[in-house]
């Protein structure tokens, strides 16, 4: 259908879009890998060296190092299970007919439109604060002491936080899923007897299975680079207790000006963001065929 | 009978679901509460929900403290200004490979997506030290670029999507009656293209808007958007509640708005389109 003239039209209208990310892409990449190799300190940016392997060996042999890879698979693992397990019920409940489903919709995407910064530091002092905080009032209320979040359950607060900011998008990705179920389908299972619980694992978990697939890679990618609720709660302590990856690698760039060992952790990064990055492509791949 | 059960039943689930939702959107609500507070009342225990005195001094507060208007304005010119360049960048891109596809099409976008697979910290070293050399660091030219390149892949590949959509046989139409390529984009497939990229534009505006991991390490006055703005909130803990909440509803009001009207662009725009 196309002809030769839109042929070479088309390759010159792609040929921007591929060169700048080709350059966005590979230059910086090519750099990190090379910087990895070298003992660069920005204090002491006239003595730099090649050294081989040797920022990946102190890299990995850092205790500091085996904990932020700790805290970044927790924080993935339990935000997905949180946003995810969370998203299906919230999803599965806006899915009925509802009174007034389109603004409780509205009240259920909106964390997601709040900006990180904001979303971390309101938790962390109007709700999470031991003393003034609704959360402490609310355990005062009950007859419970309070919890000092941040002191004694760093990461578990971090966590409550991204999860409260991912949980609209799983909820909003899995109801979009769920209302593309056919009705008649749907009434036949029920005309068949089929309880609630198997109709769930049977018919309505199958039918969203790719959405949740495709929710847990997405997210995943983005939790790995969890950066700016951490920056502004923690700071990544107490200690290294909220350290992940993507925070070590900032510690160590702009806070050390080691930008050997920060190089070679952001290949580590990439590494571990390439593994879920295969599995995604796959999925919208295949997607692409119809 | 029948009626009347599903009636309570559906009463049942709709409250159920009113819950859920108003628990999840809390937190902002309680925010825009403690904006209006003093700060004595931002403090209060027990909490005071309605009936505090209402103010609007924090509001002016913030401004005069802050310069909140700079902020503000960085965000603006920076989440439009990116995309813009980004949408022209990307449009010519998305309608090739929409209408005059090549054996090769899938995989360029293919390999368009994995770039927004590269974790930014990936690249922050390099990236920060080329910024330094050409004194792009805390420019609105440095950071705006920046976003443009983070939100590219997507432009492309929402735009593909719609312009996909597009029923090819009206073009052959138009070609048969002898239309050039430039009259084909301007009269045939630009006004059915206009709703598909306005919404990849709103969009893409709320994810520059919320970026939060290059603002905070390339910026830090003069290009500085709200992101970098609240987190200079950070600092003095707990002690300005009804002003940080103030500045939170200030930064996220006019993202939050245009957010709820582009709800279903959402999904579409961030399975890239594997999720419809």
């Amino acid at each position: 259908m196309a002809t030769q003239q839109t042929k070479t039209a088309g390759r010159l209208l792609v040929a921007p879009s591929v060169i700048l990310l080709f350059l966005w892409m590979i230059v910086p990449l090519v750099m990190t890998l090379y910087f990895s190799t070298l003992r660069y300190s920005l204090l002491d940016s006239e003595n730099i060296s090649f050294v081989g392997l040797q920022n990946y060996v102190y890299f990995l042999s850092d205790p500091n190092f085996l904990t932020a890879i700790a805290n970044t698979l927790i924080l993935v693992g339990s935000v997905l299970a949180i946003s995810v397990g969370g998203g299906i019920l919230v999803a599965l409940l806006m899915d009925q007919p509802i009174f007034g489903q389109s603004f409780v919709r509205l009240m259920v995407i909106a964390p997601f439109f709040v900006m990180p910064t904001v979303s971390a530091l309101v938790w962390k002092n109007l709700l999470m604060n031991p003393v003034s905080g609704l959360f402490a009032w609310i355990a005062h209320s009950l007859g419970l002491p309070a919890v000092d979040w941040f002191t004694d359950w760093p990461m578990l607060s971090v966590i409550l936080i991204v999860s409260w900011q991912w949980l609209p998008f799983a909820s909003l990705i899995l109801l979009t899923a769920l209302q593309s179920f056919d009705e008649e389908q749907k009434e036949a299972a029920t005309l068949d007897g089929a309880g609630p619980i198997s109709f769930f694992f049977y018919l309505v978990l199958p039918h969203i299975a790719r959405a949740i697939t495709v929710v847990v890679l997405i997210e995943t990618i983005f939790l790995l680079g969890v950066f700016a609720e951490i920056y502004v709660t923690t700071n990544g302590g107490p200690g290294v207790a909220t350290t992940n990856i993507a925070f070590l690698v900032y510690k160590q760039a702009l806070l050390d000006f080691d930008v050997g060992g920060a190089s070679a952790g952001g290949v580590v990064a990439v590494v571990l963001a390439n593994i879920v990055a295969i599995f995604l492509m796959r999925i919208v791949g295949r997607n692409l065929e119809g | 009978m029948a009626l009347k059960q599903t009636m309570s039943k559906r009463l049942g689930v709709s409250v159920a679901a009113w819950v859920v939702g108003f628990l999840i959107f809390f937190p902002i609500l309680w925010t825009f509460l403690a904006s209006f507070k003093t700060e004595a009342d931002a403090f209060a225990i027990p909490p005071k929900f309605l009936f505090f005195h209402w103010t609007p001094e924090n509001y002016v507060e913030v401004q005069s403290r802050s310069n909140y208007l700079l902020f503000a304005y960085n965000s603006i010119v920076l989440s439009v200004g990116a995309n813009v360049v980004g949408l022209i960048i990307a449009v010519p891109a998305a309608w090739s490979m929409a209408f005059a596809p090549t054996k090769r099409t899938k995989d360029v976008l293919m390999w368009m997506l994995s770039t927004k697979m590269m974790p930014s910290v990936g690249v922050l070293v390099p990236i920060y030290l080329l910024f330094r050399d050409f004194h792009l660091l805390d420019s609105r030219l440095g950071i705006g670029f920046v976003l443009m390149m983070m939100n590219l892949p997507i432009l492309i590949w929402m735009l593909y999507t719609y312009f996909k959509e597009i029923p090819v046989d009206i073009l052959e139409a138009a070609r048969m009656d002898g239309a050039s390529l430039l009259n084909e984009i301007l009269y045939v497939l630009t006004p059915m293209a206009v709703p598909g990229i306005a919404s990849t534009m709103l969009l893409a505006i709320i994810l520059s808007w919320n970026e939060a991991f290059w603002t905070l390490n390339l910026t830090t006055s003069n290009a500085a958007p709200l992101t970098a703005f609240i987190a200079s909130y950070s600092a003095p803990e707990g002690l300005f509640w009804a002003k940080l909440s103030a500045a939170s509803t200030l930064a996220i009001a006019p993202i939050l708005i245009l957010g709820w009207f582009s709800q279903r662009q959402l999904v579409r725009g961030l399975t890239f389109g594997a999720v419809k």
